[in-house]
């Protein structure tokens, strides 16, 4: 019996150490705080493994919304961001917590509707005339409503169209608080129109009735860029690796990768680093 | 260890009397046989004696040399086995002595040959018949080498095939010098086990005498309803 | 409808093929939960049998709080380890948030609970049934409580297996601390709401798929140990 229990324990021991070693992982990695639009659209996965090919780096993407990537890079849990809110971004490095932004690539939002199309605005050129169509006609609009890019987009638009959407929001807004996926699965199901950036719409697979009904205005418009975290607020910054992630990204090479990411033979990002007030 | 004294002890639970300021001493000899109707509270009466229970007043003492628990053990009216093999139970009990690795896998085994249970040595104690873990729980409760043996009505739930492989052993285990102290409410298993009965009514001692004596002259009345087989008036 | 069944059509060759990120996801998730529930049971096995056989002040205080705790939402537990974890709160210089390391803690700390809960109640309940016969022979409250895990092992089996598939079914606390990193913290929970909310349904699907099979045979497994061995240990 005593021998008997002597090799369960010993089993137990062998079976505890094999799981729990590989969770001590290798250092040889970055975390880098970026946006569900990056990350679901497929990017990423394009672009890192020749990133990790040339430099033996892994990067680990955490995927939240503009702000709460912002927020996570503040409490020092990231080593770089990689988002889409410039204003927010500038916000960020005033606040000591980024060294420098460089802008990396761009691609733009589009306005998702119903084909049966109630507020009438397919084809137009102006998402400020449609956005007023879309109040007055009372459809049904879904808004993120979690301080991502795309939000803080869709809220600059709604201002400069004259609507104080906080003020005159009705039953037909539908604040979701949701990431991009989320929410156009909201907007599928009920057949409503949403603003959404192009790269997750293409590789978005539940379209139901929905299609692009506004595009090429230029205020829509979706500028990406990236910061290395301030190593002096947060001593752990893997200051080398990250930094190292960032020249790359805005290298040819890297600029190349991005460009090189299709889906269905359409460009999902447009690479722009280097750009005059990008 | 013995004599064990019982001097003026009573044992209450909310505020209901089950002991009755009952004095006695328990000596080295003869067969104890403590005997009653059932609720006479005979069961508690062991548990005071054992241990397991103190008296809510009196004191109980142990008069005799020699340590503790160790040297005393009680089998139940229904016994308890663990969740292994018939031997292993008897070892358990010669852990918890001290008894070294080796030597507890000898002593189990002789003792449980003694029993007539060697053929399920290994065989898991808790699918047992009811004879059958009630011989084993003798057996473990032996193979401690007991001054005294403390029993609870302990053939109250078996046939009388059973019951009788019980009294042979408790005859063996007597003859090995255990003092044996049980209960029972069986008057023929009193007359055949006992060499002195202890009559208990509603918690009080009411009557003490050797086997024959009891029988045959009987000093107290409840003690002489019981005999005749009636029930006793409350 | 033709959507579902062609999601579920793909989904299966999915895993018929072993896809590789099937297979890593699958590898993951279970390493992470087993790990998990071992950590919980090292911590909530000891535990219920303490509780359950001890004698303190404010058990009954903690029993309910045990029960209690019970029903942690996951997403709490999960926020709550964010917190602890992340570089600006007390444990950061660890520095395993968004490590498999991380999701092991907040899982650890959401399974505990039921397992000590749970396997007070077995024990206490075992504890009924032995109180008596182990005191007699002379076993401490921590020589007891060992004995009593041991003798309810079966149960105790089939808790852990409880354990281990509200592990594995969770989502709220892994993807918190995890941050559902693509080959480093995603398992099937998250991958799932991930695909989901991408509109990709046989993947997600066939991840469904995947989970409820591993919960099914988990529960099938702990329904046959309880029954084989009922028969056979008694």
């Amino acid at each position: 019996m005593e021998l008997k229990r002597r090799k369960l324990l010993g089993i137990a021991l062998g079976a505890l150490t094999l799981v729990a070693t590989p969770v001590a992982r290798a250092q040889n990695f970055i975390t880098v705080a970026s946006t569900t639009s990056t990350e679901q659209s497929g990017l990423f996965k394009h672009i890192l493994p020749v990133f990790r090919k040339k430099t033996g780096i892994e990067v680990r993407v955490v995927a939240l919304g503009t702000g709460q990537a912002l927020d996570m890079a503040r409490r020092g849990d990231a080593d770089v961001v990689f988002v889409h809110a410039r204003s927010a971004e500038e916000k960020f490095i005033a606040e000591g917590y980024g060294v420098k932004r460089l802008p990396v690539m761009y691609n733009d939002f589009v306005l998702i509707g119903p084909k049966a199309d109630p507020a009438k605005v397919a084809g137009g050129k102006d998402i400020l005339e449609a956005l007023r169509k879309v109040k007055s006609a009372s459809a049904p609009f879904v808004s993120r409503g979690d301080r991502s890019g795309t939000h803080m987009a869709e809220l600059a638009l709604w201002k400069q169209s004259g609507i104080d959407i906080a003020a005159d929001k009705g039953p037909w807004y539908r604040d979701t608080g949701q990431g991009m996926g989320p929410a156009l699965n909201t907007a599928s199901s009920m057949n409503g129109y949403i603003l959404a950036d192009r790269g997750t719409w293409i590789s978005f697979r539940n379209r139901g009735d929905l299609a692009i009904l506004v595009e090429g205005d230029k205020r829509l418009f979706n500028q990406y860029g990236v910061i290395l975290v301030n190593p002096e607020r947060h001593k752990h910054v893997k200051r080398g690796m990250g930094q190292a992630f960032i020249d790359w990204v805005v290298s040819p090479e890297g600029q190349r990768a991005i460009a090189g990411f299709k889906i269905g033979g359409e460009q999902l990002f447009f690479p722009n680093a280097g750009q005059e007030g990008a | 260890m013995l004599p064990l004294v019982f001097d003026r002890v009573s044992f209450a639970v909310n505020g209901k009397t089950i002991i009755d300021r009952v004095s006695m001493d328990i000596t080295e000899g003869p067969r104890t046989v403590i005997l009653g109707p059932n609720g006479a509270g005979k069961s508690v009466l062991m548990r005071l004696c054992h241990g397991l229970l103190a008296p809510t007043s009196g004191a109980i003492t142990w008069r005799g040399a020699g340590s503790g628990r160790q040297r005393q053990a009680m089998v139940f009216q229904r016994p308890v086995m663990l969740r292994r093999s018939a031997l292993a139970n008897i070892a358990y009990g010669l852990k918890l002595s001290g008894v070294s690795r080796r030597e507890r896998g000898l002593r189990a085994r002789d003792v449980l040959e003694a029993v007539g249970l060697s053929g399920i040595a290994d065989r898991p104690a808790r699918v047992l018949s009811g004879g059958e873990q009630q011989r084993l729980a003798l057996a473990r409760a032996w193979a401690l080498g007991p001054e005294v043996l403390f029993l609870d009505e302990p053939t109250a739930n078996l046939d009388p095939g059973a019951t009788r492989d019980i009294e042979t052993l408790i005859g063996q285990i007597r003859a090995g010098g255990t003092k044996i102290v049980m209960t029972t409410h069986n008057l023929g298993q009193a007359r055949r086990l006992g060499d002195e009965i202890l009559f208990l009514h509603q918690g009080r001692l009411v009557e003490r005498a050797p086997v024959d004596r009891f029988f045959t002259n009987p000093a107290s009345a409840e003690a002489e309803t019981f005999i005749r087989g009636e029930l006793p008036w409350n | 409808m033709s959507e579902i069944i062609a999601a579920v059509a793909e989904a299966s060759q999915m895993i018929a093929r072993f896809d590789a990120a099937v297979v890593d996801i699958v590898l993951l998730s279970l390493r992470v939960s087993l790990t998990a529930v071992l950590f919980a049971s090292l911590i909530g096995l000891p535990l219920g049998a303490v509780i359950a056989v001890g004698r303190f002040a404010g058990r009954r205080a903690s029993i309910v709080l045990l029960n209690a705790l019970m029903g942690l939402p996951p997403v709490v537990v999960g926020l709550f380890v964010y917190l602890m974890l992340s570089r600006a709160g007390p444990l950061g210089h660890f520095g395993i948030l968004f490590t498999p390391a991380a999701m092991i803690v907040a899982q650890t700390i959401l399974i505990a609970p039921i397992v000590a809960a749970l396997s007070r109640q077995v024990i206490e309940d075992a504890w009924l049934e032995y109180r008596e016969q182990l005191r007699s022979l002379g076993a401490g409250p921590a020589r007891s409580a060992l004995t009593l895990l041991w003798d309810t092992r079966f149960s105790l089996v089939t808790i852990v297996l409880a354990g281990f598939g509200r592990a594995a079914a969770e989502v709220g606390a892994v993807i918190i601390v995890g941050g559902n990193i693509d080959g480093v913290t995603r398992v099937m929970t998250t991958a799932i709401a991930l695909e989901t909310s991408k509109g990709d349904l046989p993947l997600a699907l066939g991840l469904g798929i995947i989970l409820i099979t591993l919960v099914l045979t988990l529960n099938a497994a702990a329904y046959w140990v309880k029954e084989a061995t009922q028969r056979r240990y008694g």
